[in-house]
Formats: C-alpha cells, structure tokens, sequence
C-alpha cells in the first residue's frame, strides 16, 4: 500500500510545495521571458531565511518577517539584474548562479549568530502554528502531522493564487512582451518597448514566488538550513518545470508534483525489492543503501526519455518552447 | 507634414496605381531647387546627421560626413551590398553605437538614446532580416506594436477590464492595417507559419502599429512577390499622403525610381551622391559606385565594360530585384 501512499504524501508535502514555488518562478523567468535563473534557490534562501531570522533573532511579527523576505527577495533580483539584463543573455546564467552560491557561503559561514552556520535557523514557527485551525489527524491512509497539514493548506492555496496571477498577467499585453521578449528583443526594441524594464520585472516577479517557497519550505521544515539552497535545487526546478511544459501556467505545479511521485515512488519501489533476506534485485547489484541515489538515475534516464519524445513537456506546447530540443 | 491636399483628391480609397507625377512633384516642393551635392541642406529635415562613422575592426562601415532627410517626403536610400545602409539604420536607431558623430530627430539629438526611446519618440524600423515574432499569431504581433498600452503597465496588466477596451479599439486598427497589407485572412495564423515576402509586409504593418513620424524600412520589398509589389507600392506612398516621412533601403529600381521623392546613394560607407531620382539614375559617380562593388574580383577591362553597360542598364531600365 505505500507504492500509492507514499508518493502521494510526498507529493503534496511541504517539502515539495517549495519546489513548486521555484518552479513557478522560474517559469516566469525562462518559461515566459526566457531569463536563464541559475540562481533560484537563492531566493528561496532569502525568503528562508529573512523570515527565519526576523523571527528567531530579532522576534518580529511574522507578516512583517514575510514582508522582510519579499523585500530582500527583490533586492537580490536588483543585484543579479542591474548589471546583467542589458547584456547578453549568458551573463545572467553565470551571475545568478554565482550569486546563488556565494550566498549559500555567506550562510553557512558568515554571521553565525543569526545564521547557525551549518545547523541553521529554527524556532521561528510558533507564530504560524499558533494559528493553526486543524485538531490533531487520526491515523489513516495518508497520514499528515497537524502541522503538515496546515502548512500545506496554506501553501496549496497559494499555489492556486499565483498560478490565477501568472494566468491573469500572461494573458494580458504584459505577457504578450515578456513572450516577445523570449523570442526576440530587437523586435521587441524596436516596437518602442523598454526591455531592460520588463526583464527586471520579470526577474523580480519570478524571484517574488521562489521567495515564497522558501517560506513554505522552511515553515515545513521548521528549519532553514543552507545546504538545502545549492544548486540542486534550482536544477531539481528548472527539471519539474520542463517536465510539466515550459510556458504554461499550471505546468510547474504538475511538474512537482509528478516528480516527486516519481522519485518517492522508485524509493519505496527499489527498497522492497532490494531488502529482506532474499531480494529480487541481488546485492551485488544494488544494495538498499544505494536506492537513494539510484532512483536519481532512473528519474534521469525518464526525464531523457521525456526530451527526446516529448520535449515540450506534458502540456507544453511545441510552438512555444523557448529552447528548440529538437 | 502633409501639405498634400491637392495630391489625394481623386477617390477615398487607397489604390496601388501609381500618383501621377504631377501631382507627386507637388509634395515634394521643398526638394524643388535643392542642389543635388552630398549633404545638401534641406528646408524642413526632420533627420539630421552629422560626421557619422562606425568602424569593425578595420573596417569602416559607416562614414557619413553630413545629411539632411527632408520631412514628409519618401527618401530612398541605395548602395551596393555592404555599403553600409543597414549599419546607417542601425546607428540612427540606436542599435548600434557609432564611434563619432552627431545626430537629431525633430531637432532633439539622439546620441545615446536607447532604442526603444528612438521608437517612442516616432522613428521606427525594420530589419532586413525581418524580426516577426514566430511564435505569436499575426494579430498579436500587431497590437504588440501599439504604444502606450495601459495593459501593458504591471500594476494594470491582471485586471482585464482596466485594458480590454483598449485592447479592442487596438484590434480594430491592427485589423484595418491588415486589410490594407493583404494579411487579414492570416491574422490567427503564426507568424513563423508566413512566408518571407509576407513577414516583410508584417513587419512594416507592425511598425506602424506604434504611429511613426518617420518609418524606416530596410529592404521591404526583398522577397514580397510580384503582384503584391504593386500594391505595397500603393501603401508607401499612402504613408506621406497621411503625413508621414518614409525613408527606405532599396536594390529594386522600379521601385526607387517609382515612389522616391529623393534618393540618397551610399558607398563604402559614405554618402556619394544625392537628389531626385531621375538625376541619380544617369549620375556617373553611382554607376561607378555600382561597379566599384565588382571590383574586388578579378575582371578583365572587357569584361569591366560588359559589366558597365549591365549595371547601367540596371540602374536606368526596367529590371526586377536581382537581390535579396
Ligand atoms: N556587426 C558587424 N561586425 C563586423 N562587420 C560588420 C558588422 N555589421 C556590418 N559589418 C560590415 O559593415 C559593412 C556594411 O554592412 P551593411 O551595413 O550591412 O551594408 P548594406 O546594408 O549596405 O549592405 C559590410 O562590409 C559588413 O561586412
Ligand atoms: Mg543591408
């Protein structure tokens, strides 16, 4: 029974909710304008972190913690943008990746009395569970912490507004230059546009969302810890993303969410038939210590074999992808 | 500005025949007197340019020591390959930085005005190599030219009802456009599924979406067929009839000689010649310049005017685009 229950909890935790946010980022940024963030999990960082230490360190108010976040979230848009979005488009590739990591450092290393180096920030969920609504889950099929559950109830419910935000501003003639831009920014310039302003705010808007995946995600965690941020993560996103379909609103959020059934599902999968006394799949081949990172290969060789089929995606639209997989 | 309002008295509709040449002299009286050197001043120029030049490398593209686009009149402006029109249109654009020079639009100088200023402030262009946005419709890639759209504010953008009237009455014009462009039948078509001639017409349609003073085209007639040459013909010189100042890059010389009321001719980066159409046509200093841009191959003085006699006939007689 959990070959099914299993992913399905996985799925939907907030665990994974803060993937879907990254996601749904960085489909504004590439999907939509065809920004190259290899930065994304700094924003959640940020978020992350801002929130955690607001509250832990200096004891604010939750909303203002959030506010915090989403204000350094837009500051840190402004140092990776300024200096990169007149540029080629290669130039912010490098400098969101590189921003990423540099702050990864900065919070594993640096300020260690707000930042706890490696262990991280935590202490700073009381407020939100203080305003929990849900009793105590019986055991049951799937089976959530109270405090799970709240976490995704908010987090889903976001989920559903920003994908009604992205909807509504993608359809509008925002949208239509922030498209126009993935494809040409001549063009673009030459209709009278200011490109440089609309990939800023794009940049910004993207960064915003992935901001709040790292609330989701460290109000789920009911830690922030700096390791979660490396460059994994943005991968893991820009991954769930194109699995899903660039360019399409709620391809993001499917994207997750079937990834990480996927992934969950192997992991159970591949430990029932490498455990026990007499394993279908012998030690000498794989042993269940190595299920972990098997099920990453195996979700690897899908994802090739999803390129390779169907490069737009699951609802991805051939027409529209910004990069030609061929 | 139009002081053509003896120019359009015939019917309220646009037709591709061409305007009489009596009539055409007409709107173009400014250039009546105007002595046909290199950078002669205009009365009324709305593009001014002074000591442009543009290097790659080496290589100078552009040279460009003065001219003058005189208001409300279509200037053509020709050259051998590589003479430098399109790096010229560049520059004046802002897409391209030159290296020294000067130059003004309505008298407001635009060095180091962003492009898409330039656009705003009423100089569009197109490219060569068209740009039409493949993976939006045809009528999408009209009212992205519309300017000033409120939707198109961040703030505004996700509640319809601040745009969608807007948005109709910009679909209303881009639908009118498309009509006059023959392109009406496509409007919900890709633009990536139109062919080359049909981009071209696309593209100029688009830029007049924005609502230029001066509308420069590089190269619109490359590729467009035949028959529909005629009646794009028709809309350039419907563009000065509403007001407007035309300045285009052109190889065809049915069309130059057509539709010109000015011709400037450019060579090896720099303005060698200039004046109305018939004069530039028997210059001996452009047939030359036409030549010159064989003469990197080796050729024998035979051959050399065998070629002469071509070109010139090229230049005066009747001949359809040999170029792209
Ligand atoms: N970006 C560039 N880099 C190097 N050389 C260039 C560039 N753009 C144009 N040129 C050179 O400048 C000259 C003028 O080119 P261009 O303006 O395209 O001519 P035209 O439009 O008159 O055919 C050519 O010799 C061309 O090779
Ligand atoms: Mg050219």
């Amino acid at each position: 029974m959990d070959l099914i229950s299993t992913p399905l909890h996985d799925a939907f935790s907030p665990y994974a909710l803060s993937f879907v946010f990254a996601a749904m980022g960085l489909n504004v940024h590439y999907g939509y304008t065809g920004l190259l963030n290899f930065g994304q999990a700094a924003f959640a960082a940020v978020g992350a972190y801002a929130m955690g230490v607001a509250i832990a360190s200096f004891d604010l108010p939750l909303i203002l913690a959030l506010i915090i976040g989403l204000a350094g979230a837009v500051l840190l848009a402004l140092v990776m943008g300024v200096p990169t979005l007149r540029l080629r488009a290669d130039y912010l590739a490098i400098v969101t990746i590189a921003v990423a990591e540099i702050l990864r450092l900065i919070f594993s290393t640096s300020f260690k009395k707000y930042f706890h180096a490696r262990d991280g920030v935590s202490g700073f969920t009381a407020g939100f569970r203080s305003i929990n609504p849900f009793p105590e889950m019986p055991d049951g099929f799937l089976s959530f912490s109270r405090n799970d559950l709240w976490v995704m109830t908010v987090g889903w419910i976001l989920v559903a507004l920003v994908c009604l935000l992205v909807w509504a501003l993608m359809r509008s003639p925002w949208g239509r230059i922030l498209k126009s831009i993935r494809e040409d920014e001549d063009a673009v310039r030459s209709l009278g546009k200011n490109v440089y302003s609309y990939k800023m705010q794009a940049l910004v808007l993207g960064g915003l969302i992935g901001a709040v995946g790292g609330f989701i995600g460290g109000m789920g965690l009911a830690s922030v810890q700096p390791d979660s941020f490396n460059t994994d993560f943005t991968f893991i996103a820009f991954t769930m993303l194109i699995l899903g379909g660039a360019a399409r609103v709620l391809s993001p959020a499917v994207g997750a969410v079937l990834f990480w059934a996927l992934l969950s599902f192997l992991g159970v999968l591949l430990t029932k038939l490498s455990n026990g006394d007499n394993p279908i799949i012998p030690a000498s081949f794989m042993s269940p210590d190595q299920v972990g990172n098997i099920r990453f290969a195996v979700v690897g060789l899908a994802l090739m074999l999803l390129m390779i089929f169907r490069p737009q995606g699951i609802f991805g639209d051939k027409k529209e992808i910004a990069i030609d997989a061929r | 500005m139009p002081d053509d309002m003896n120019a359009t008295p015939e019917e309220p509709t646009r037709t591709s025949q061409s305007v009489p040449v009596a009539d055409r002299r007409n709107l173009d009286a400014d250039l009546v007197g105007i002595a046909t050197e290199p950078g002669v001043p205009k009365k009324d120029p709305i593009v001014v340019a002074t000591k442009i030049t543009r290097t790659f490398g080496g290589l100078t593209a552009v040279d460009v020591e003065h001219l003058e686009i005189q208001r409300g009149v279509i200037t053509a402006l020709i050259g051998p390959n590589g003479a430098g029109k399109t790096t010229f249109f560049n520059l004046l654009t802002g897409f391209d930085q030159p290296d020294t020079g000067d130059w003004s639009f309505n008298g407001r100088s635009l060095k180091r005005v962003s492009a898409s200023r330039v656009a705003r402030l009423g100089m569009v262009r197109t490219f060569q190599l068209t740009k039409v946005l493949s993976k939006l419709t045809v009528l999408e890639n009209m009212r992205l030219g519309a300017s000033g759209q409120r939707g198109e504010r961040f703030w505004a953008a996700p509640f319809r009802f601040l745009w969608s009237s807007e948005e109709d009455a910009i679909t209303v014009r881009a639908r009118e456009l498309l009509g006059r462009f023959k392109l009406d039948a496509k409007e919900d078509d890709f633009a990536g599924s139109l062919s080359g001639g049909q981009r071209k017409l696309l593209e100029m349609a688009r830029a007049l979406m924005v609502g230029p003073e001066l509308v420069m085209l590089d190269e619109p007639m490359a590729g467009v067929n035949p028959a529909l040459k005629q009646s794009l013909l028709g809309h350039v010189k419907s563009l000065r009839e509403d007001g407007m100042t035309v300045l285009f890059v052109e190889h065809d010389m049915d069309m130059v000689r057509d539709i010109s009321d000015w011709v400037v001719v450019m060579a090896q980066g720099k303005v060698i010649a200039e004046g109305p159409p018939e004069s530039i046509m028997a210059d001996q200093r452009v047939i030359d310049a036409y030549l010159g841009a064989h003469h990197d191959t080796d050729i024998t003085e035979l051959e050399e005017s065998v070629l002469a006699a071509e070109v010139e006939a090229e230049l005066l007689a009747d001949h359809d685009g040999d170029n792209r």
